[in-house]
């Protein structure tokens, strides 16, 4: 009798609890979305305020689109972030498939070296990789953000596939070879298609941290063509410090493809976590 | 190169012919890794061993250790970053992962309604950049715009309200917190999907013995969640040791006011690139990366060679 009473009075704490974390959690980017669309007075005056026919401004988003460069930050940011994806996904599948199909001599060794740069972050060889990408005459362009990112997003991905390609079945796999498949078709024709799941999972992971970068962008392509967004909003930002208008609809700007790829993948991703993906 | 090295291994044990696809799987993985990542990283470590000496590129064994750690110019600095970024740790140790497992608790309990929404909700700060988590926060802790204070006065605690980020008391407390606030959705996660992994026998048993609640979850599930509370704290040290960004650009490269809020990132992008009125030293630089490389990997080793081998872990 106690117990029935007492669990909807523990549900509704227990709502409370989430509700109020979820206001602390979005109540940010809420406010920084509403004004981004509203007129300067308005801002200060009423902030909380949804923007109202007297109060709508897009007078932000035409600074940011006239003076800002963004259209370009975007693209470049989409070309090192697919390009980046894609080669961490072909490599790290390959050398994931080569690790869990073959026993070899060296096998754990090369899987333990592989590994290694799960735990110990790429950018603790800043120094050198600019040193080298200055001697490649990389710098300032695309390419070397892609070679990095690459680097970085190889070895969890590794980890990740690996362990999925172990669960394929190998009576496809010696079915395959019976009929004489090269080991090259096997991996491309019937693998593949079968750890699509955790590629999707592996894309989402590495996409994250290669589209918020702010380090590698300042220090290897800082230059005005090959900007990312997220260092061309810090910049902008930078300088536009005193239009609230237009900082916040920078901001805005470069939440929104954050929040697109989350709404379209966060049931990949959120499944990805909890079915131990990365332990 | 790792076409050679590999042939050698399969060759050695059995004659029998090389199988070369191991090398093509393996090769552009194995090249782009360890010509981007490894080399250089090694290459950095190297070059904290040398100096300049009249102009020449020059071997000086642990000098430049020596001067971080104790010339008057350099060490006050670093001494300064290291403390505060142990500072910077302590505090999400002690908020964000206590607040991480709170919020997954609550989650995984059977039953919950709209839990997906909420999960999916909290997650969104660990999704967005620096740049934006960091002003965001900007504005509404800025004096100017008001928010903060604003808000403040509707619980009543106007008097309470200070421009956090301006002030070196304060300001490291209000960067870690942001910080705090954008990363609590990791430890979300990961304990929310060890606690979906607790099998239901367990939590029966525990119920037909009068376990419930808030002692079910002191002597049940917190017991079986530890390794995964540990490999959030592993993942918290690297993170934080290693963090740069947000400081960068709620403080930018002076880490304001005063150094109050700089850390070690910060300190070896002042030092490597130089700022303002100070010249870049690269060999300085390489110096204070392998400081850090040692302080993480001494960290991950502790995990992995103590704390995870003493770590009871349960099969189901």
């Amino acid at each position: 009798m106690s117990k029935a009473r007492s669990a909807p009075i523990r549900a509704a704490f227990i709502h409370l609890a989430l509700i109020a974390y979820t206001l602390v959690a979005l109540f940010p980017v809420f406010l920084t979305l509403v004004n981004s669309f509203k007129s300067r007075s308005a801002i200060f005056s009423q902030p909380m305020a949804l923007p109202t026919p007297s109060t709508f401004s897009l007078i932000g988003y035409q600074t940011v689109l006239n003076q800002g460069n963004f259209v370009g930050y975007f693209q470049n940011s989409l070309i090192v972030t697919v390009v980046s994806i894609a080669l961490v996904l072909l490599f790290g599948a390959m050398a994931a498939f080569a690790l869990s199909e073959y026993r070899f001599r060296g096998n754990t060794l090369m899987g333990l070296y592989l590994a290694l740069g799960i735990m110990i972050p790429i950018r603790l060889g800043t120094v050198a990789i600019l040193q080298g990408m200055v001697a490649a005459g990389l710098v300032n362009t695309l390419t070397s953000l892609i070679l990095v990112y690459t680097a970085q997003g190889l070895p969890l991905a590794i980890f990740i596939l690996s362990e999925f390609m172990r669960t394929v079945s190998d009576d496809l796999k010696s079915a395959g070879r019976i009929d004489g498949l090269s080991e090259y078709a096997i991996f491309f024709r019937l693998v593949l298609p079968l750890v699509r799941p955790a590629m999707a999972t592996v894309a989402v992971f590495t996409m994250i941290p290669i589209w918020n970068d702010l380090w590698f962008p300042l220090i290897l392509a800082p230059g005005e063509a090959t900007k990312t967004v997220t260092l061309g909003a810090q910049m902008f930002i930078g300088q536009f410090v005193t239009n609230w208008n237009a900082v916040l609809s920078a901001l805005s700007l470069a939440i929104l493809p954050v929040m697109v790829l989350y709404v379209i993948f966060s049931r990949q991703l959120i499944r990805g976590i909890t079915s131990g993906a990365v332990k | 190169m790792s076409d050679t090295e590999m042939a050698d291994i399969e060759t050695v044990p059995v004659k029998r012919p090389i199988r070369w696809h191991i090398a093509v799987f393996l090769a552009p993985a194995f090249l782009v890794y360890t010509a981007v990542m490894i080399l250089p990283l090694i290459e950095t470590l190297r070059l904290s061993l040398f100096n300049m000496v009249e102009g020449q590129l020059a071997f000086v064994g642990l000098n430049n250790f020596r001067t971080l750690f104790s010339d008057p110019r350099l060490s006050a600095d670093f001494w300064n970053a290291l403390g505060n970024n142990v500072v910077f740790f302590i505090i999400h140790m002690a908020v964000q992962n206590p607040v991480g497992i709170a919020i997954a608790a609550m989650l995984s309990l059977p039953g919950l309604r709209f839990a997906a929404f909420y999960r999916s909700a909290i997650f969104v700060p660990t999704l967005l950049s620096f740049v934006i988590v960091g002003f965001i926060w900007k504005l509404i802790l800025s004096p100017i715009w008001g928010i903060a204070p604003s808000l403040m006065d509707l619980v009543g605690l106007k008097w309470a309200f200070a421009p956090w980020l301006g002030k070196a008391e304060t300001a490291l407390i209000a960067v870690s917190l942001i910080s705090v606030w954008q990363y609590v959705g990791i430890p979300m996660m990961l304990i929310y999907a060890a606690l979906l992994n607790i099998p239901d026998e367990v939590l029966e048993a525990a119920e037909c013995d009068g376990i419930t609640g808030w002692s079910q979850f002191w002597k049940i599930k917190l017991p079986l969640i530890l390794p995964s509370i540990g490999i959030v704290s592993v993942l918290t040290f690297v993170g934080n040791f290693n963090a740069f960004d947000l400081i960068y650009t709620v403080q930018g490269a002076l880490a304001g006011p005063n150094g109050s809020t700089d850390i070690l990132g910060t300190l070896l992008y002042r030092t490597f690139f130089g700022f303002q009125n100070q010249m870049g030293d690269r060999s300085m630089g390489a110096t204070i990366a392998a400081v850090m490389f040692l302080i993480i990997l001494a960290g991950v080793a502790l995990y992995l060679f103590v704390i995870q081998r003493r770590m009871r872990r349960y099969q189901f």
